[in-house]
């Protein structure tokens, strides 16, 4: 068990899975840019947690290496072998037209997908989630939180590199909260998964995160932290925070 | 900073959005990850059902009786003034609809009447979804369309009556015509609505997904839609099936409503009545058909 806390759970040499290098973004109509030059890497088999303020642009980070934003400059690479990226949103965004393993399966209905899309292996993702006694369930009949993990297994499902996760428990209540926490980082183990993974829960970084970067602003990150190996708490970086943090931009993660 | 703030931004936190997965999400005290399903089931369907089935059917017998005793003593009252009325006595129509019968006009008026209607029907469809979906996608194409389409929307069709039978002459076509312009507007308003209605963030999934333009279309637009465009197609059919009637008495000699025409020309009230009762027979049986039919299949 011990092993699952170094950085790279997959144990193998930590190459990247992603490289973003020098990103800029100003929306038109605003003075000041939402990415400033931003540059990471993010490691193959890591589970990335990136903290920082409200409206420091780490949701536009997340948005740009999901191809969802248009880059003014710079560039988001994905490694050889690392092509492809899904994302999990704040709200799960599920069809309610469709069955839970229908939604799960929805990427196989696309061209991009279909050469690597497996639809036995759906029915082994939906045991692996916990989804299985649920696939023929109308999703309109789910819970928040067995909605949410329909969102992940639909994400999972295309097989991806890297999956970007945007606040994806911050709708949820407490206890449920708690619960996809776990159950995440058991399935982030068991298909030793490439997450990066955007939050405002500072408990939810430091119990998730193989590393944590903290996105100060617009020019980036302004400090990282290893809980492994540095063990750190929820109290210290929520000083970090109250401090106002380093100047943005000042440390390369 | 606050100006790279995403989430107001470019929508990507929908709250508010009024998708249905959020509302399901809101009351969050019963979320239990290893829960069962929700015991709660929004919407009513299940609730009508419940509705125990024999007073609705006693209290529709009952109207439909106050509604023939009333026809009964009206016609009888006036009847002896008005020839036409006296006609209309419900114990003379079983005679009137044999005589319809035995000559064979009724199944066949019917019929070409019903199949003017689909006709008309599908051209509205073949038009009216792709003008939906323009209005719907493209803002200039909204705004540029707004106006005239106001304007045809509030012109009766039959309006156009002369017109078409100048342009098509006499037959199937300018009834057809004239169904397809009334059923065009409810179809294409509710594809309009439908795609206005669309989630967002379900585009956001597909894309994200690597679903391309056309996949987008054929994964998440036309299932979101699905249910207005049914809606609006059920409406039209009301409509067509008010026009149709109307449209059939200029240049035509067949159908339903010049069936109306011709049994008045022979001065058979009876006949004309049994044509009408057919007429109003129809159209429940066909929205009933429509209403079964498009229901929405959204589990």
């Amino acid at each position: 068990m011990s092993t699952h806390t170094e950085p790279t759970r997959s144990g193998g040499t930590a190459s990247a899975a992603l490289r973003v290098t020098e990103v800029s973004k100003t929306y038109p109509g605003s003075s000041t840019p939402a990415l400033d030059n931003v540059s990471m890497t993010l490691r193959a088999g890591e589970l990335l947690a990136v903290l920082g303020p409200s409206g420091s642009g780490k949701s536009t980070l997340l948005r740009a290496i999901a191809g969802l934003e248009s880059l003014d400059s710079g560039s988001v690479e994905a490694q050889p072998a690392h092509d492809r990226v899904a994302v999990v949103f704040q709200s799960p965004g599920l069809f309610p037209w469709l069955s839970v393993r229908e939604n799960v399966a929805l990427g196989g209905r696309y061209k991009r997908n279909r050469d690597r899309f497996d639809h036995d292996a759906v029915e082994d993702l939906l045991g692996v989630l916990g989804l299985a006694g649920l696939a023929d369930v109308p999703v309109t009949e789910l819970s928040g939180g067995q909605a949410q993990r329909v969102a992940v297994g639909r994400a999972l499902a295309v097989r991806p590199d890297v999956v970007l996760l945007d606040e994806p428990f911050s709708a949820l209540d407490p206890a449920t909260r708690e619960d996809l926490q776990v159950w995440l980082r058991n399935v982030a183990r068991e298909l030793n998964l490439t997450i990066f993974l955007v939050t405002h829960d500072v408990a939810e970084a430091v119990a998730l995160g193989d590393r944590i970067g903290f996105f100060g602003g617009p020019q980036g990150f302004s400090r990282e932290w290893v809980p492994a190996r540095d063990g750190t708490t929820v109290e210290e970086i929520v000083a970090y925070y109250r401090n106002g943090g380093d100047v943005p931009g000042s440390w390369v993660i | 900073m606050n100006t790279a703030d995403s989430g107001s931004r470019t929508g990507i936190t929908p709250a508010g959005s009024g998708s249905h997965h959020e509302s399901e999400h809101s009351p969050s005290t019963d979320l239990d990850a290893a829960g069962g399903s929700r015991q709660h089931r929004p919407g009513s369907r299940r609730g009508h059902r419940r509705q125990p089935l024999a007073p609705r059917l006693i209290w529709g017998a009952f109207g439909l009786l106050v509604t023939v005793a009333v026809w009964w003593i009206f016609t009888h009252a006036a009847g002896g003034a008005n020839s036409m009325l006296a006609a209309f006595q419900p114990e003379r129509l079983p005679a009137a609809l044999g005589s319809l019968w035995e000559r064979g006009v009724i199944l066949q008026d019917a019929s070409t009447s019903l199949w003017r209607l689909l006709c008309g029907l599908a051209l509205a469809v073949v038009i009216g979804v792709p003008l939906g979906l323009l209005i719907g996608f493209s803002k200039p194409f909204k705004w540029a369309s707004t106006p005239p389409v106001q304007f045809l929307r509030m012109v009766s069709p039959l309006s156009w009556a002369p017109v078409a039978v100048a342009l098509f002459g006499v037959g199937h076509a300018p009834v057809i015509f004239l169904v397809a312009a009334a059923a065009v507007w409810p179809i294409t308003m509710n594809t309009a609505a439908g795609v206005a209605a669309l989630d967002p963030l379900h585009m956001r999934v597909a894309r994200t997904l690597g679903a391309t333009p056309w996949e987008q279309v054929r994964t998440v637009v036309l299932p979101s839609i699905r249910p207005y465009v049914m809606t609006g197609v059920r409406l039209a059919l009301g409509i067509a099936w008010v026009v149709i009637v109307p449209a059939e008495m200029l240049g035509v000699s067949s159908g339903l409503g010049y069936e109306i025409l011709n049994a008045r020309d022979r001065l058979a009230y009876d006949e004309m009545l049994v044509v009408i009762i057919v007429i109003g027979l129809i159209g429940i049986a066909m929205d009933a058909l429509a209403q079964w039919l498009l229901r929405d299949r959204r589990r």
